[in-house]
């Protein structure tokens, strides 16, 4: 095993696990407003890839990225309006079978759609074989794209929650919601912009991943899984634990090819997610304290 | 300010608070004692709208305010500073006052709020200090001062206080009541909830007696902290030896 290889399984790790964790962001910003897991996360990845590459036929590809972008926030605020906000004090138990049927639903849709077929955005620079080298390292320009929208989403999250005031009132609602109406503040509202958020997020990293993963009616699934993984791994609701957490697994599986064949690469993610499920529920990063103490 | 007339509500099926009927005029103190249980908290979370007015209407500014939601009867100026605080534990606290100034926001008012969060300092000088610190770092009787200048910054026309005295060491317990008759000297319109009887008569115009979700008396404060039933049930031992101390030396 050369040192190049080494490092080239290391930014794939890294690639992919940048995915993972903004995935799980999206679960995060959706458990800290709700106190509920959106098993249909997945599917907003998946919308914004399908989306996306349905716009491309027509438009530009950054119009084409926005649009899909917007289109999918507009069904995550549909999903909410309409499934969730008229719910008088739901358990949940019940929310979590609302969000497990709507990510079936979701799935169906697109199948009915898109059929089964494999798309992709093409490359964002250049085609799928520029590759930028480093020595004997080769690097595709769309890992570049990849890492660097996903880093900006998170600086950019973070100024959201931290600097503005609807950040502000989202974190409120998330830590005592009472206290947050009586200030004044729309707990159902915040509920609805969670949902958007998150599939705008989720969507926008569809975007940016289709080239190299291909998107399917059915690839939101295994997101879900990993990045559900990941938001457990770094405790639910800690999303910087979470990019750590991303890459961490990521790189995990990315490694995992020597050890065993690619076919196997899922069991690593279910492994750790039912490893640390009995073993440290809180997290890698969290002790049950801080889980109390929900913030973004 | 606010009346209320046959204000029925509770918990699911439970009933709590059984044809309640009170009122509290501009400019008043109006405290409501009752043992443990009494439902004055159910009575705070119905008029705040946490709870469902199931039967009975609350006037608030000549508005009926029974059906509206919590963030809506906050905007018309009724704001509460909640049993237990609940204070936004992780973030600081300059920031659980901005939040708390957010319906000044909405009014469109948002130049006044930096001049609020001045008067609100002055009024509690250890928040001024601590104006970066996470709210739920603070001692209990920091975390109960944010909590009532949390309330403040939105500028309310009516505040309810619902046991801010509790858990507090008696030193605490006093300047928390110094800042409430502050507050009634100032202008403002209070309705007290307390535990600590006496004091919260000593500082009110008025009092109601709740128990087991009625009003049972309403009387002047003075009237009230002289009544022998009101003494002996609410009072404590302490004050009936003062009282006869008093009595003797008259
Ligand atoms: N969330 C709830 N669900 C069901 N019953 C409740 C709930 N909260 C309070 N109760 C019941 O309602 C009644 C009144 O409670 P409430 O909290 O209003 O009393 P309180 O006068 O504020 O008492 P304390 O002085 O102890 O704060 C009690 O019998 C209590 O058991
Ligand atoms: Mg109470």
């Amino acid at each position: 095993m050369s040192l190049a290889l080494l490092f080239q399984y290391l930014v794939a790790g890294i690639t992919y696990g940048t995915i993972y964790a903004i995935v799980a962001i999206g679960f995060n910003i959706i458990y800290n407003a709700t106190g509920i897991i959106n098993f249909a996360q997945g599917e907003f990845v998946m919308l914004g890839g399908m989306i996306g590459v349905t716009l491309r036929a027509l438009l530009p590809m950054p119009v084409a990225i926005a649009g899909a972008v917007i289109a999918t926030m507009l069904v995550g605020a549909l999903i909410e309006m309409l499934f969730i906000r008229w719910l008088r004090r739901p358990s949940v138990l019940r929310l979590i079978i609302i969000t497990i049927g709507l990510s079936i639903a979701i799935r169906e849709l697109a199948l009915l759609l898109w059929g089964e077929g494999v798309r992709a955005l093409p490359y964002f620079t250049g085609t799928a074989v520029t590759s930028l080298s480093v020595g004997d390292v080769h690097i595709s320009p769309q890992v570049l794209w990849v890492l660097g929208i996903s880093a900006v989403m998170v600086a950019a999250l973070n100024f959201f929650f931290a600097r503005t005031l609807l950040g502000r009132q989202m974190r409120a609602c998330a830590c005592n919601r009472e206290a947050a109406q009586l200030c004044g503040i729309s707990a159902k509202n915040m509920v609805t912009l969670s949902f958007v958020l998150s599939a705008g997020i989720g969507a926008l990293a569809g975007c940016v991943i289709s080239p190299i993963t291909y998107v399917q009616y059915d690839s939101g699934s295994s997101l879900a899984l990993k990045g559900f993984t990941v938001a457990i791994l770094g405790g639910l609701g800690n999303s910087m634990a979470a990019v750590a957490a991303g890459l961490l697994l990521g790189t995990l599986e990315s490694f995992s090819i020597w050890v065993m064949p690619a076919a196997y690469k899922d069991v690593i993610a279910i492994s750790i997610l039912l490893l640390i499920l009995f073993v440290r529920p809180s997290g890698l990063f969290g002790n049950a304290e801080a889980a109390r103490l929900k913030d973004y | 300010m606010l009346r209320i007339r046959s204000l029925e509500a509770g918990y699911g099926n439970l009933k709590v608070l059984r044809r309640v009927s009170i009122h509290v005029s501009p400019g008043e103190i109006v405290t409501i004692i009752g043992a443990n249980g009494a439902g004055k908290t159910t009575l705070l979370l119905t008029i705040a709208g946490l709870l469902r007015a199931q039967v009975g209407e609350i006037l608030f500014d000549k508005q009926d305010i029974g059906r509206h939601a919590p963030e809506t009867i906050a905007l018309l100026g009724c704001a509460l500073v909640p049993e237990g605080r609940q204070l936004f534990a992780p973030m600081t606290v300059r920031e659980n006052l901005q939040l708390g100034a957010y319906v000044q926001i909405r009014r469109g008012r948002a130049h006044e709020v930096e001049s609020d969060l001045g008067r609100v300092f002055d009024l509690f000088p250890r928040l001024r200090e601590r104006a970066s610190q996470l709210a739920g770092t603070l001692s209990g009787g920091e975390q109960q001062m944010l909590a009532i200048a949390r309330a403040l910054m939105a500028r309310p026309k009516l505040i309810m206080m619902d046991e801010p005295s509790m858990g507090l060491a008696p030193l605490v317990v006093k300047d928390i009541f110094g800042i409430i008759r502050r507050l009634g000297s100032e202008g403002h319109t209070v309705l007290l909830v307390e535990q600590n009887a006496k004091a919260a008569l000593r500082i009110a115009n008025r009092g109601y007696v709740l128990e087991n979700g009625r009003i049972l008396l309403e009387e002047n404060a003075e009237d009230l902290l002289a009544n022998r039933d009101v003494q002996r049930a609410y009072l404590g031992r302490d004050l009936d030896s003062e009282t006869e101390l008093d009595g003797k030396r008259r």
